[in-house]
């Protein structure tokens, strides 16, 4: 009975449903860089996913075209913003981003390797403690809110310098016991919903969930500009924002068990470019 | 005649307090996935069954089904079947047990319990964020399961 039951489900699935598909579409940048919006799953996602996909392409035709060009991205004004503080002296060293680190394009390629290990602290870092860090030890200036406008506008300007790079994080060696618990985290079905992120975004990507058109649930493209709060919104803020549409207690931004998921679904999304500052509605 | 209307009153009550006794829903009986006996002995309405199904702030159920009755609320999901005929697929009691903890019929499903109060990961205070607290409930009471019950038996091809 129940068997026969599943057969005329899956029946009713197959035929009633119009697909809602990602759209085949690509995404090229100021009508000169092609970015990577899906390829091949890295391999420790074999058996579970084959293609890895930006969350652009689950987007509609005007959100979509709003990332192609720096003029219509609403995101490029936050990295004007990040660019100002990277070369804004701050705290009791006298010194700004730019006096140790140069350009803020002389940044490029270190979005896409974190969250990474930093061997001198002993500890998985997001971009933001990385940030925060270099504020308090290096600049003596007051750490950063992590989910905060400053933060999101440096992260911005991080991201945009390596647009086009492949997401490439470490999931081995130092990093592996956050690696395990990250994706512990993600399979782990929260709150009162019980629903974990794998059951949305692994299991039902390309289904609508009411109005909502499901994505992989990657972050290549953070920090995302969102057209219904309109700003910036970072990596942590959105967990947040999915774990308490479970119904559930949420972790805190920056928390350990936070920088943990990041790392784990940054690696779901390794072989992507990074395309942050993105838009999505 | 005022005492005629107060013994009518209290034998009004004490009759409300015999139907009124609810299954709590720790204290529900599954057989195969149902759940034969109702939740409060008060059948339901399916009226407002139908509202239930349809509201974001209640069963909220069409956020992953799709049912044709209901194509004057906007945006119905494609997560879970759709419902249209659900009415003849299953029985009452079949009705009654997947709607108020469908893990029972179908093994790990997505669909929430939405009559069970124990055994959550992380339970909140609704969608605050923050940890449940005393005020915790199942997602719909008594009264509403067997209304929604009610309204998906008339959901017939
Ligand atoms: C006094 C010099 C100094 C200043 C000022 C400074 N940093 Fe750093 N920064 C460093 C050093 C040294 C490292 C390497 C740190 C380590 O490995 O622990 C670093 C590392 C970083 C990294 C990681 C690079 C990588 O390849 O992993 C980022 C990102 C960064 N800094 C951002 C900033 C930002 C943003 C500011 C301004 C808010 C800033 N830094 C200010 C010295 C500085
Ligand atoms: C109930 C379903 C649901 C669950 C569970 C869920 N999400 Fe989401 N999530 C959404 C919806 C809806 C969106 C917005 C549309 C989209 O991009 O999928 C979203 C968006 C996202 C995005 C933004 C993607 C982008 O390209 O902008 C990320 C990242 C994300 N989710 C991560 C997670 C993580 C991590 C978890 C587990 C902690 C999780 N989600 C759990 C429904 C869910
Ligand atoms: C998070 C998504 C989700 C929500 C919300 C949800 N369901 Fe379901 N439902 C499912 C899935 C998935 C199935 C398929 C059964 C399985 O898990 O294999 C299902 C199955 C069913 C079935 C049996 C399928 C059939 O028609 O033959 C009924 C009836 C049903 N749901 C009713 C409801 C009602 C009523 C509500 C609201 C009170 C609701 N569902 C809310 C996901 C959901």
């Amino acid at each position: 009975m129940r068997n026969l039951t599943g057969a005329l489900l899956a029946g009713l699935l197959s035929t009633t449903f119009v697909s809602a598909d990602p759209v085949d579409d690509k995404l090229v940048l100021n009508e000169e860089t092609t970015l990577v919006t899906r390829t091949a799953a890295p391999a420790h996602l074999s058996g579970v996913l084959d293609e890895v996909m930006s969350g652009w392409l689950f987007r509609g035709t005007e959100t979509r075209a709003m990332q192609t060009d720096d003029f219509d991205n609403p995101g490029m004004i936050f990295v004007d913003k990040g660019e100002d503080s990277w070369n804004a002296v701050e705290g009791t060293e006298g010194k700004s981003c730019a006096s140790c680190h140069g350009g803020s394009e002389d940044m490029a390629g270190v979005r896409p390797v974190y969250p990474k290990f930093n061997e001198a602290a002993g500890e998985v870092r997001t971009l933001e403690m990385q940030v925060n860090d270099c504020r308090e030890t290096q600049m003596g200036a007051d750490k950063w809110k992590y989910t905060g406008g400053s933060m999101a506008n440096m992260t911005a300007l991080l991201a945009s310098v390596s647009r086009g790079m492949p997401v490439n994080v470490a999931i081995d060696g130092p990093v592996q016991s956050t690696w395990d618990e990250g994706k512990e985290l993600y399979y782990a079905r929260t709150g009162q919903l019980e629903l974990s992120c794998a059951n949305c975004h692994e299991e039902n990507f390309g289904n609508m969930i009411r109005a909502d058109h499901l994505s992989q649930g990657q972050i290549n493209g953070f920090p995302t500009y969102r057209l219904k709060n309109t700003k910036l919104n970072s990596v942590h803020a959105r967990f947040k924002g999915c774990v308490r549409d479970t119904r559930a207690e949420t972790y805190k931004p920056g928390s350990s068990e936070f920088v943990a998921l990041e790392l784990y679904v940054a690696s779901r999304g390794n072989g992507l470019s990074v395309e942050g500052p993105s838009v999505r509605n | 005649m005022r005492i005629l209307g107060i013994a009518v009153v209290v034998t009004g009550l004490t009759a409300l307090t015999v139907y009124a006794e609810e299954t709590a829903p720790t204290a529900v009986s599954f057989t195969d996935g149902a759940v034969v006996q109702s939740l409060t002995g008060v059948s339901g309405d399916p009226v407002k069954g139908r509202e239930i199904v349809g509201s974001k702030k209640m069963g909220n159920c069409i956020a992953c089904h799709e049912i044709t009755d209901l194509a004057d609320v906007p945006f119905h999901g494609e997560i879970g079947p759709m419902l249209d005929g659900a009415g003849d697929r299953w029985t009452e009691a079949e009705l009654r047990g997947i709607v108020s903890n469908a893990k029972m019929m179908f093994e790990d499903s997505l669909m929430p319990s939405f009559y069970r109060t124990d055994g959550f990961l992380r339970p909140g205070n609704a969608y605050t964020g923050k940890a449940a607290d005393d005020t915790f409930g199942p997602l719909l009471g008594a009264q509403q399961i067997e209304d929604v019950v009610a309204y998906l038996s008339t959901l017939k091809d």
